[in-house]
């Protein structure tokens, strides 16, 4: 995979993500994917072995996006508004069909009564290419916040 | 009628009717429980509860096993004050003061860490392990008076534990921890016997978030088991849709499972209910997987073994949501949190949660206690973000207390004996005693001078 190539997929994937079109995004993930975000003092966790914030594997990354369809999810009903910024994409690894890959984000969230909050830090992906399309079989969001703080939660797909 | 009038109470001049001198209404002849909502939104009462609830209660300060070795330590920030935990050259847990005795600066500024003392960046000064003053730069300018021993650095006045749970008072005519605990020791018995050591553990990894909303409110929550229904059906939605069985609520309840609400004396309670939700120690559920059920299995004969049918079944059979006042939250559900919560605004606290689990638990176990902490609880889980969001609509709401002054907590009032999980003669428990700790003698001079 080449770092344009990474590039588009990562900018596709966040305009889904931005759209809420989360089916189409659910779709993009392998059989087998998993979804983190460490706890911001333990970025370099184990998930059997240290609390994250987030630690799903393609079971409740499903029922996280039912629950997020679902107007019931009061914490994101109605939805954020989000606004992803991705740069330095960087390849930092790989082997056969995988690839790492790497990028600074910035999320911008948007709620009423101007509540706008920054979620800053870095992806790590795993990204593999199954049946000739590029597939996420791991997507890392580790924020440089030291603590969640007045981010609050992680409520929607970060 | 409105008039101005002075409120003994407060302290101050407050603009409202007669009988809104009274924050919480407690009137069981009238089966009468209000609280008033001015309680959630005025700065003037949260300087209040600073001097008369968290300068005079007992207050959670972490857990031993954050400290292991000699020189252990972590900072946090409680009651406002920035405090070290550590563990002191003998192996004893003390809690410092992160305050350099000479003009102020804090002395530790790492989240946690093994330090050989701890020194002060800004004039040098230093002190060890069990803080004392062993370090002063040009030390022959002060006065023959100048003492060294007298300038360690200090400690709140009462330090103690309770099964490694280690809790601090600032008030040094505080009762003893125990006499304090009541009721709750119990409860952290039942949480603690879960592990064959005899000792839980913090695991790895914080969540550290802040709510726009009152303290008290989530004290409220975290133990109203009424609202987890109408709060949480999308959690429930996903259990059912992942195997497991969460059952019709019996007649005249409104959970799947019956619980009681209890209080246990010093306004702390619980609520204590027959599990449905699985447990790590020890219920297996679908969503554990099938390859855990051994695992699981396991420890249930442990404990079984361990404890006798009786116990083992209210320890692996029941949960329990427990207060222990003013803001310390074990919940021992889904997995067991320990949550606890600092007020920075009359609309804005600051959490900290952490997981617990046995000292020595096998990997696996420890992994089904983390996913199944995450299916529920903390800033990502599917639950409670949909608690903030609820208290945070709360607080919204509470702006228009001089049109709707009272809140209602009247469930379960009219009852004799047994009070269900989602009656609230918890909440009740907190409330009588919050206003009882606020309703304490005291001049404005000795408020100030505390």
């Amino acid at each position: 995979m080449t770092r344009a190539e990474a590039e588009d997929f990562l900018y596709h994937e966040a305009a889904l993500l931005d759209a809420w079109k989360l089916d189409e995004w659910l779709a993009l993930l392998t059989e087998d994917a998993r979804y983190l975000v460490p706890s911001n003092d333990a970025p370099e966790g184990e998930p059997g072995a240290t609390l994250y914030t987030i630690a799903d594997d393609i079971h409740r990354i499903r029922g996280r996006v039912t629950r997020l369809k679902d107007p019931q999810a009061h914490a994101e009903f109605p939805h954020s508004r989000t606004r992803r910024m991705i740069t330095n994409v960087r390849i930092v690894g790989g082997d056969g069909g995988e690839s790492i890959v790497e990028a600074n984000f910035v999320v911008h969230r948007f709620r009423r009564n101007e509540q706008v909050s920054q979620f800053v830090g870095r992806y790590r992906y795993t990204l593999r290419m199954v049946e000739g399309k590029t597939r996420i079989a791991r997507r890392e969001a580790i924020l440089d916040a030291q603590e969640l703080g007045s981010l609050g939660a992680v409520s929607f797909i970060l | 009628m409105r008039e101005i009038v002075v409120c003994p109470r407060f302290l101050f001049s407050y603009h409202t009717s007669m009988s809104d001198l009274q924050l919480v209404i407690n009137d069981p002849a009238k089966l009468d429980f209000r609280v008033h909502r001015a309680a959630m939104v005025d700065p003037r009462i949260l300087e209040q509860e600073m001097r008369r609830i968290f300068d005079r209660c007992w207050i959670y300060a972490g857990h031993a096993s954050e400290v292991r070795e000699p020189g252990d330590f972590v900072t946090r920030t409680l009651c406002g004050r920035p405090i070290i935990l550590c563990r002191d050259s003998g192996g004893e847990i003390r809690v410092f003061l992160n305050v350099c005795r000479h003009r102020g600066a804090v002395v530790c500024r790492e989240r946690k860490g093994n330090a050989k003392g701890y020194y002060c960046f800004y004039h040098g000064w230093s002190y060890d392990r069990d803080g004392c003053l062993d370090g002063v730069p040009g030390q022959s300018s002060y006065p023959a008076s100048f003492d060294r021993k007298q300038l360690g650095l200090a400690s709140p006045p009462h330090v103690d534990s309770y099964r490694g749970f280690v809790f601090v008072s600032f008030d040094p005519d505080a009762q003893p921890l125990r006499d304090y605990l009541a009721g709750a020791k119990e409860y952290l018995d039942l949480v603690v016997d879960q592990s064959p050591t005899g000792e839980m553990e913090i695991i790895r990894g914080t969540q550290e978030y802040a709510i726009r909303a009152n303290w008290k409110l989530l004290v409220e929550n975290s133990f109203d088991d009424y609202h987890l229904m109408s709060t949480h059906s999308t959690w429930l939605n996903y259990m059912k849709k992942s195997g497991v069985e969460i059952p019709k609520p019996p007649k005249g309840h409104v959970m799947p499972s019956h619980g009681v609400g209890k209080a246990l004396g010093n306004g702390h309670a619980v609520i204590d209910n027959e599990n449905f939700r699985g447990r790590p120690v020890a219920k297996w559920i679908a969503i554990y997987g099938e390859d855990a059920k051994p695992e699981i299995e396991r420890i249930r004969s442990e404990v079984f073994a361990r404890l006798g049918e009786e116990r083992a079944r209210r320890v692996c059979d029941t949960n329990r949501n427990l207060v222990i006042f003013p803001n310390l939250v074990v919940n021992d559900g889904s997995s067991v949190t320990i949550r606890t919560f600092h007020p920075t605004a009359p609309d804005r606290m600051e959490v900290t949660a952490w997981a617990l689990g046995p000292k020595g638990e096998s990997p696996k176990a420890r992994a089904v206690r983390l996913d199944s902490f995450l299916t529920f609880y903390g800033p990502g889980g599917f639950a409670t973000p949909d608690d903030v969001e609820a208290l945070e609509s709360v607080q919204q709401g509470m702006q228009a207390w001089r049109e709707i002054p009272w809140s209602v907590m009247t469930r379960g009032i009219d009852k004799e004996g047994e009070q269900l999980n989602t009656d609230e003669l918890h909440l009740r428990e907190f409330w009588v005693h919050w206003d009882r700790y606020m309703a304490a003698p005291g001049t404005l001079a000795q408020e100030q001078a505390r």
